[in-house]
């Protein structure tokens, strides 16, 4: 049995008997798995005596869940109304540009995942993104631009060692 | 060896955002290299996000604030005496005495910014549990009836209210009732469910509580969106706490009852803040709309009757409970009674969390509280109530906030979010972009919504290419007109309200001729 598929059924242990538990078992499975892979999907049907088809209904229904891993890095621009005021749209294309990303993908080396999110509720703030869940507000061009600097700084330091 | 003077940097996402952080440990390094005794609170917002991160420095004569404050302005604070409380050019005098702060009418928010949000000490101090205790020494129908009284309507945005609901509950036999949170608080321009949550746990989970005990409930559930991961820690957080103080678990305050409270984390669906769709989704299934009836107060989670209330809702309990619902229905206009958390958005110079009583107007809102646009330009669209709400003309901006007197123009007030756009806006962007989310958001189980949200897409992009306009412009009309009278629920139902004001307030943007202004 691979390692993904003994965490899975550890959590399917622990939370199968909850009130309406697939919720927080796909959770629990993304989070230590970084998304949810095919094969666990018979396995949660199983245990919650569903479907594979209605397992995979919510799976798919849902934008938070992915059945990829993502890239290294996970980019979120927010493309709400009160960030569209200030600049998101712009915001999103350059970011496109910059890590050579298209929205909703992954980079061809895998390094960043992109996705446009609707609303992180600093709409007093805007334009807001976030970076590996790091939350940054009023984001400018240049500063977005620093923002990743910074991380390929840290990842090629990390490298070096 | 100085007594430790204390200073408080905010921990609400929206000042970790802006590097509140940063701020705090380099005040932290800063006053230990200089020997300088500090003692650093991490309190909510006081949501004056344009001074975000807002420092507060404790003096004898109340707190003074510094904002917006970076890490390398700390030295240069301290030199000047920040811990004295001495001027600076970031300083703004006492923080009570702010023009911004001092003209709100905070009930909800009264504690925002003030309390560490998860000292249980500090909430008892500043008028915690109040609501409950006395809610304890009450008949259940004493409590409904008093939220019944205060006037309070739901603050999601449907505006029913709430005492109503609470009473179709406790009248519903059951073994098992439910109290349930729509914290899915997805509409773009809105954030004071988060703050809540963030800055003030405590009172939603009393808010909780009373509802639980007033209508013979057990359990409850706060269902969260998944892009609020602080507000889900904290929450977490401070359920651990209160249960572990007694204020929650198999015994509440002694009084032999039980109600136990648990966080469940959204999944990124909009129509999940749709009440049915929540419910759907806590049973662990796809966020499908349900037709009503039945009404959730009699068949709601699990089948069983359910209070489900939005974050404000259940957040304005204790105060009713603990003042009186005279109190609380003294402020307000018409059947609009109370307060609102109003939340000034988008391209605004001043945004940030006011908390009013029904009536104030938009004008006194964009002007005197949030000063015009960020950018400086002039203000062109406001769009009031979310995403699914309209887009206000200049015309309306003196019309008094109350849910009866926008309803009366074909506004709504919704959730209280205010999304500002300078003229560089362009209207039909807008409206093809609440149709393609609509489209993208949409659950699917009703025609109307589902298939209407497409060709709504389709139709604006034939209009702004001038491909048959005027019959386009038509058929939009129409399709708007299917889709308010025929989707099951508010996604669909309320997609048309922004497309439709775009295009009559603003037809430049579409390509269609002027018509007298004076007239919007």
């Amino acid at each position: 049995m691979s390692t993904s598929l003994a965490a899975v059924r550890a959590v399917l242990a622990r939370r199968a008997d909850e009130p309406g538990a697939l919720l927080p078992i796909l959770h629990e499975v993304q989070d230590q798995l970084g998304c949810i892979p095919a094969d666990a999907v018979p396995e949660i049907a199983g245990a919650l005596n569903l479907s594979r088809a209605e397992v995979h209904g919510v799976i798919t229904y849902y934008h938070h869940f992915r059945g990829e891993p993502a890239g290294r890095h996970v980019i979120q621009v927010c493309r709400a109304e009160a960030c569209q005021a200030l600049g998101a749209e712009a915001l999103l294309t350059h970011a496109e540009r910059r890590l050579v990303c298209r929205s909703h993908a992954s980079s061809s080396d895998g390094r960043y995942t992109l996705e446009p999110v609707f609303c992180l509720g600093l709409c007093a703030s805007s334009p807001a993104i976030v970076i590996d869940e790091r939350l940054h507000a009023r984001i400018s061009p240049a500063a977005f631009d620093r923002l990743i600097g910074a991380l390929e700084n840290e990842d090629a330091e990390e490298a070096a060692r | 060896m100085s007594t430790a003077i204390t200073v408080r940097v905010p921990r609400d996402s929206a000042a970790l955002a802006v590097g509140a952080d940063a701020v705090a440990a380099t005040l932290q390094a800063e006053c230990a290299r200089r020997g300088l005794a500090l003692n650093l609170v991490r309190n909510g917002s006081r949501g004056l996000f344009w001074l975000e991160p807002l420092v507060e420095v404790s003096t004898s004569a109340g707190r003074v604030a510094y904002g917006p404050v970076t890490p390398e302005d700390v030295p240069g604070l301290l030199d000047a005496g920040l811990l004295q409380g001495a001027p600076h050019a970031l300083g703004h005098g006492p923080t009570e005495q702010i023009p911004y702060l001092a003209k709100q009418e905070r009930l909800c928010f009264a504690r925002m910014g003030l309390t560490d949000p998860l000292s249980l000490a500090d909430y008892e101090a500043h008028e915690g549990w109040a609501g409950l205790r006395r809610a304890l020494a009450m008949p259940d129908a004493a409590v409904v009836d008093e939220v019944l009284q205060s006037g309070l309507r739901g603050r999601g945005g449907a505006a029913f209210p709430t005492g109503i609901k609470w009473k179709t509950v406790m009248n519903t036999p059951s073994a098992q009732k439910y109290i349930v949170c729509n914290a899915d608080e997805g509409d773009s321009g809105t954030y004071s469910d988060r703050m809540t949550m963030e800055g003030d746990p405590y009172m939603l989970i009393e808010g909780m509580t009373i509802a639980a005990l007033a209508v013979g409930a057990t359990r409850g559930y706060v269902y969260v969106r998944s892009e609020y991961p602080h507000a889900i820690a904290t929450l977490n957080d401070a359920i651990a706490r209160a249960e572990a103080a007694g204020f929650l678990g198999s015994d509440v305050l002694g009084s032999g009852r039980a109600f136990h409270l648990q966080v469940r984390k959204a999944a990124g669906a909009y129509v999940c803040g749709e009440e049915t769709a929540l419910l759907e989704s806590l049973e662990g299934k796809r966020g499908i709309v349900r037709a009503k009836p039945p009404l959730p107060a009699i068949e709601g989670l699990f089948g069983q009757p359910t209070v489900i209330n939005n974050v404000i809702s259940f957040a304005s309990v204790p105060l009713i409970l603990a003042r009186g619902a005279a109190h609380y229905r003294d402020y307000g206009v018409g059947r609009s009674m109370g307060t609102l958390p109003i939340q000034l958005a988008g391209n605004v110079k001043r945004g940030g969390l006011v908390e009013k009583a029904f009536g104030v107007t938009l004008r006194e809102l964009l002007y005197d509280f949030g000063g015009g646009t960020a950018s400086g330009r002039p203000i062109k669209a406001v769009q009031v109530g979310g995403p699914l709400g309209t887009y206000v003309p200049e015309s309306k901006w003196d019309v008094p906030l109350d849910y009866e007197a926008y309803a009366a123009f074909g506004g709504v007030v919704g959730h209280g979010g205010i999304v500002v756009h300078d003229d560089t806006a362009d209207m039909a962007k807008l409206a093809r972009y609440a149709m393609e989310f609509c489209a993208i958001e949409s659950c699917g189980k009703c025609t109307p919504c589902r298939i209407g949200s497409t060709r709504g897409v389709e139709v604006i992009d034939r209009i702004t290419a001038n491909v048959n306009r005027p019959a386009q412009v038509k058929l939009l009309r129409d399709l708007c007109d299917t889709m308010l009278a025929g989707s099951l629920c508010a996604m669909g139902g309320m997609t048309p309200y922004p497309v439709l004001s775009a295009l009559d307030h603003y037809p430049e943007d579409f390509g269609l001729a002027t018509p007298d202004r004076a007239a919007a």
